[in-house]
């Protein structure tokens, strides 16, 4: 579980985290939505450490992560997993090195051990075939696959995800998003995803916080997201006709 | 006050590379790798570079000896002098940093662009030292490169002055053993092994902080090049000054 308390971040005279607090759970699916600019990846890069908030805590299963020292936060780190919008796959090593690298550098696992857990998640991902293929060689939803079994190869406790599904076609977003939801209940994992596709919201948002110029505007569920009437969240979420006509049909069929 | 925050960071990541080392068994294959490209990769060009280098000092020499009282073997004497004390060490590294400098910046920013160095950091990998340490120790072997660059450049004086009727072979060779001081081959590889440290480390620093985009990557490679070359022009008259004034 992470605890979010009253973050705030600047970056010189721009204030872009005014005070967000949140709890995203274990076993869930937490999507960050928000319109470009309000401050999710801002948010998401404090969550990874990446950023340190100017105000505010940050707790990862009761531990504040700004209280830890230097070696503790490294070793917190290794207990996440992170898929990056572009992949971030590393373009000199094959597929297999990619998911590889993580029990290479923090292991003493032997060869034959590591190739099994790397053979393992693999097929977990459904990739079976592209061991020896260097990223270059592959779409961008295998190698989103790729970059999903480097995140858990590690059995990470939080996984991150940044857009996991921007630039992908409409079939495979929704494979990885459900990849993602079903590894998430498997595995027991904290998920949080930054986002701002409305298929995922509506698909695998267990729970959703919407930000808005850096404040979170609103908190709730994929179901709840329905009903709400804070206009913000229903100007974003139901910007297109399509969507507007589906939450019309679901509160006509809920009536 | 920029370029004294630029200085300043420079320092800091120096220190940063050297903190939380990469597992042994990782940073050996990544030093192999580095020595590979960064030191045998640039061994054709190198050798290129510096036979031609050589045969032009000897040629040059050689059309201005004009009065009969100086003797040939000054062909030989300004080759050994000019390749040994400045050519094989200052030249070279100026062609190194073009060629493997362009190549470290290209390499590690387009690494910050793909968030592939934010995918080391978030796995708790001090990416300074995954990235950089390699680099350095790589370079390390630089003399060994700058030692064939004398020999190979001294040998191209040799062939331009003989075979271009310049000087006899035992007028060269007597030019060559004439008023020779050891200490100016360990001057070069002192600075040669400076040098080697300034070409792993500047065009690291600017690849690594860049922002920005592919064509960014593209500027901050030119910025590389440019201040490494600055760089080392400047210490080349430092350490000249300390070494032999």
């Amino acid at each position: 579980m992470i605890e979010v308390d009253n973050i705030h971040k600047s970056f010189g005279d721009a204030h872009i985290l005014k005070g967000i607090s949140s709890v995203f759970e274990k076993g869930k699916t937490n999507l960050i939505i928000g319109q470009s600019g309000s401050g999710k990846t801002v948010f998401l890069k404090c969550l990874l450490g990446l950023f340190t908030p100017d105000e505010g805590t940050i707790s990862y299963d009761g531990k504040i992560y700004a209280k830890l020292s230097p070696s503790e936060q490294r070793n917190l780190r290794q207990e996440m997993g992170m898929v990056f919008q572009g992949s971030a796959l590393f373009d000199s090593m094959t597929v297999e090195g990619n998911v590889m690298f993580p029990l290479g550098m923090f292991t003493k696992q032997s060869k034959s051990e590591m190739q099994d857990r790397v053979d393992f998640v693999l097929k977990r991902v459904n990739l079976v075939d592209a061991h020896h293929k260097f990223p270059s060689e592959i779409s961008g939803g295998m190698q989103k696959r790729v970059a999903i079994a480097r995140a858990i190869v590690m059995n990470p406790k939080y996984l991150f995800c940044d857009e996991p599904n921007s630039g992908l076609d409409p079939k495979t977003a929704i494979l990885i998003d459900n990849l993602i939801h079903e590894i998430t209940q498997e595995y027991d994992i904290t998920t949080v995803i930054n986002t701002h596709d409305m298929n995922s919201v509506m698909e695998i948002g267990e729970k959703i916080i919407f930000l808005k110029n850096g404040l979170k505007e609103w908190e709730g569920s994929n179901k709840e997201i329905f009903k709400t009437e804070n206009e913000a969240v229903t100007d974003f979420v139901y910007s297109s006709e399509l969507f507007k006509k589906v939450r019309q049909m679901y509160i006509e069929e809920r009536n | 006050m920029n370029y004294l925050a630029s200085i300043g960071s420079y320092f800091i990541m120096i220190i940063e590379v050297f903190k939380k080392p990469t597992k042994w068994s990782v940073m050996r294959t990544l030093i192999l790798k580095e020595i590979d490209e960064l030191v045998y990769g640039s061994m054709g060009i190198i050798i290129f570079i510096s036979f031609f280098i050589g045969g032009v000092v000897a040629i040059q020499t050689a059309l201005n000896i004009t009065n009969p009282l100086i003797p040939r073997n000054l062909i030989g004497f300004a080759t050994r002098q000019s390749v040994i004390l400045e050519f094989a060490p200052t030249f070279t590294s100026i062609i190194m940093a073009g060629k493997v400098g362009s190549y470290i910046t290209s390499s590690i920013g387009t690494m910050r662009v793909t968030e592939q160095i934010d995918a080391l950091e978030i796995m708790g990998v001090n990416s300074l030292n995954y990235l950089v340490f390699p680099k350095i120790i790589a370079m390390l072997f630089y003399p060994f490169v700058i030692a064939i660059a004398m020999y190979v450049g001294i040998f191209g004086g040799w062939t331009a002055g003989v075979f271009g009727g310049f000087s006899s072979s035992a007028d060269f060779v007597e030019g060559l053993q004439l008023d020779f001081i050891p200490f100016h081959v360990t001057y070069s590889f002192v600075k040669s092994i400076v040098f080697a440290l300034l070409i792993a480390t500047i065009p690291s620093f600017h690849g690594y902080y860049m922002k920005g985009g592919a064509l960014e990557v593209g500027k901050a490679s030119t910025t590389s090049f440019v201040w490494t070359s600055v760089v080392i022009i400047i210490v080349n008259y430092i350490l000249t000054q300390l070494l032999l004034g």
